[in-house]
């Protein structure tokens, strides 16, 4: 399947801006128009993740738990039990780190059918300071048996994402950022499940990217004409697509992960563990470097901390020079 | 209360709970590791549920229809897989003795993908009332008439989990939820008002109707009062129900009653045999009543 991209994607005055956790809202309400069995189940933050989009359409589906995110895992557990197909709904560091021990117990161990869908993912959430930008959430579901991890790249994957969680079956966790970003793919782009998208292909490296930052490697490899760079979009980070990213590595010789996440326990890691077995070749992780950051516009976060197109683009140069 | 149930029915109830109590000493003789106390104080009730109260079919565990038993404090499981055993459900007698044990559906805390008839995985606690709304909410989204009923500690009311869900249930008139507490006032470290006293200011059952709850305060091995609040709590309208149920942890056998240390260990044998003869000339006592 073809990848799709909108119309003049990489014209930054001309893409469209618009927040992942809108785009997931909006695939709820889709969702919820479909199927009787979706519930959403929220910790006083529905609005903040676009969860209105459905609540208010659905009341008698919507459950408000308040600040209790705890319960709300066990709620959505008991519901899934019973063979509904609840969404717990909040901000990253609350609904992962929070109540990290409940979901292990009561939807991972059991396989319940529960997707967790969290705003705030990174520290593209900006001003609120480092105890609302979640940069261990990866960490913390991957290491989950049977949890499918989704990163959506934009909007329109998010949205995607959202319908396509309905449909699996066990755990899944579907991390979104805060911040508008650019909106790069569009509803008739492919999603599929647990198969990464190679966006652009090439001989030189290998670059990787989930969430808004595949976006930056698009940006860089359109910039960087004189190296031929292969860019793919793993939206899927468990269970992993190994066999294309193996290939790619094989073709390449290095690969570069760059993502909104702590690089330890990240999708760079997660590659890095599966390349060491399969294809040594060095390995790059771009991310946040283990530490706590600090309040401030996502746009001076990232520019601060190496994850805007610039930072981006000097770590990736720094790592092929090596 | 006793119009619901006659004497001779007690007393038939009364045996069964003898029986299951000599199951569950047996059981944890042979696995060598579990909690003795809490199964033990908990029998009358879980035979009250199993062998009178529950709309249930032992040979279709995932009958639509059935009453949900939701286990919050897991670590009592014996009480629940011995209960299940004599009630019917498709549990061998020889599994009894792999309680723990590798490759045995009796995992040392319940597995839900590994036992039918077992509602939940459980085991860290606090957990299982929140669980139990989930349940709750659904039967009520689904305008199913079966009744939810939580099996929890008094001493995992410590968990601020716990709270979370009791101001849940109150919010949203959960009335098709009861949950029954296990007061027997031990945990595993001590006595629950030394570790993290619940009575403090007001009593626990003073907690819930403080936070909206229909409170029965209850003698936990009094099969009269246990049938009649689960009548009460059925027949409440508009709230959830809470059973505080004042039990004797050990209950049957006079070394292990009220002593803490048995919250979590096993009897060897001679204390087995030990418990097992007493138990015996209570269920003696019984047939000549």
């Amino acid at each position: 399947m073809n990848f799709i991209f909108a119309d003049n994607y990489l014209d930054e005055t001309k893409v469209k801006m618009s927040p992942m956790r809108e785009g997931a809202g909006l695939g709820l309400a889709e969702l919820g128009a479909l199927h009787a069995d979706v519930i959403v189940v929220g910790a006083d933050t529905l609005e903040s993740c676009r969860a209105h989009h459905f609540t208010e359409k659905f009341p008698d589906r919507t459950i408000q738990v308040g600040v209790a995110e705890q319960n709300l895992i066990g709620v959505c557990a008991g519901l899934a039990y019973e063979g509904k197909v609840p969404f717990g709904i909040t901000y990253a560091p609350f609904l992962i780190g929070r109540a990290w021990e409940p979901i292990r117990t009561t939807i991972a161990y059991p396989s319940n059918h529960v997707i967790l869908l969290a705003s705030h993912a990174g520290i593209a959430t900006g001003t609120d300071g480092p105890t609302h930008q979640m940069t261990e959430d990866i960490a913390l579901t991957a290491c989950l048996p049977g949890f499918t991890v989704l990163a959506p790249c934009d909007h329109e994957q998010a949205r995607l994402a959202v319908k396509a969680a309905y449909d699996l079956k066990g755990p899944v966790y579907i991390r979104c950022a805060r911040e508008a970003t650019p909106v790069f793919t569009t509803p008739e782009t492919p999603f599929v499940v647990g198969k990464v998208q190679i966006l652009r292909e090439g001989t030189d490296a290998t670059v990787i990217g989930h969430g808004y930052m595949t976006y930056r490697l698009l940006q860089i490899a359109e910039e960087l004409k004189e190296l031929s760079i292969e860019v793919i979009n793993v939206h899927t980070i468990k269970p992993l697509d190994i066999e294309t990213i193996v290939a790619s590595a094989k073709k390449t010789g290095k690969v570069f992960v760059a993502e909104d996440h702590n690089i330890v326990g990240g999708l760079g890691s997660i590659i890095a563990s599966a390349l060491a077995e399969h294809v040594p070749v060095p390995v790059k992780s771009h991310g946040v470097y283990d530490i706590f950051t600090e309040s401030g516009s996502a746009k001076d976060l990232w520019g601060k901390y190496g994850l805007d197109t610039e930072g981006t683009k000097k770590a990736l140069l720094d790592f092929l020079q090596k | 209360m006793s119009t619901i149930v006659t004497e001779k029915e007690i007393q038939q109830l009364q045996l069964t709970a003898n029986t299951i109590r000599q199951t569950i000493i047996r059981m944890l003789m042979d696995a060598g590791a579990g909690h003795t106390a809490g199964p033990l104080g908990m029998a009358d009730i879980f035979t009250a549920l199993y062998f009178h109260e529950l709309k249930h079919d032992p040979k279709n565990p995932s009958w639509s229809e059935r009453d949900r038993v939701i286990l919050s404090n897991g670590h009592i499981c014996p009480v629940r897989y011995a209960a299940m055993y004599h009630a019917g459900y498709q549990i061998q007698k020889e599994e009894l003795s792999t309680f723990r044990k590798i490759d045995s559906r009796l995992e040392g805390h319940p597995a839900f993908h590994r036992l039918p008839g077992v509602e939940t995985s459980s085991g860290p606690l606090g957990e299982g009332l929140s669980e139990a709304c989930g349940f709750a909410f659904a039967a009520k989204m689904d305008h199913k008439p079966h009744h939810i009923w939580c099996l929890a500690s008094d001493g995992e009311h410590a968990e601020g989990m716990t709270w979370e869900a009791v101001m849940l249930a109150a919010k949203y008139k959960l009335d098709n939820l009861c949950v029954i507490i296990d007061r027997n006032y031990i945990q595993i470290d001590g006595f629950t008002e030394d570790v993290m006293p619940l009575d403090l200011g007001v009593s626990l059952a003073d907690k819930y109707k403080a936070f909206g709850w229909n409170v029965l305060e209850i003698g936990g091995h009094d099969f009269a009062d246990i049938l009649g609040a689960f009548e009460k709590a059925k027949s409440a309208k508009g709230k959830p129900t809470c059973i505080v149920a004042r039990t004797t942890p050990g209950k049957g056998v006079d070394f292990m009653e009220n002593n803490y240390k048995w919250h979590g260990v096993p009897p060897n044998k001679t204390q087995a045999e030990e418990a097992l003869a007493q138990l015996a000339r209570i269920e003696d006592a019984l047939r000549r009543e």
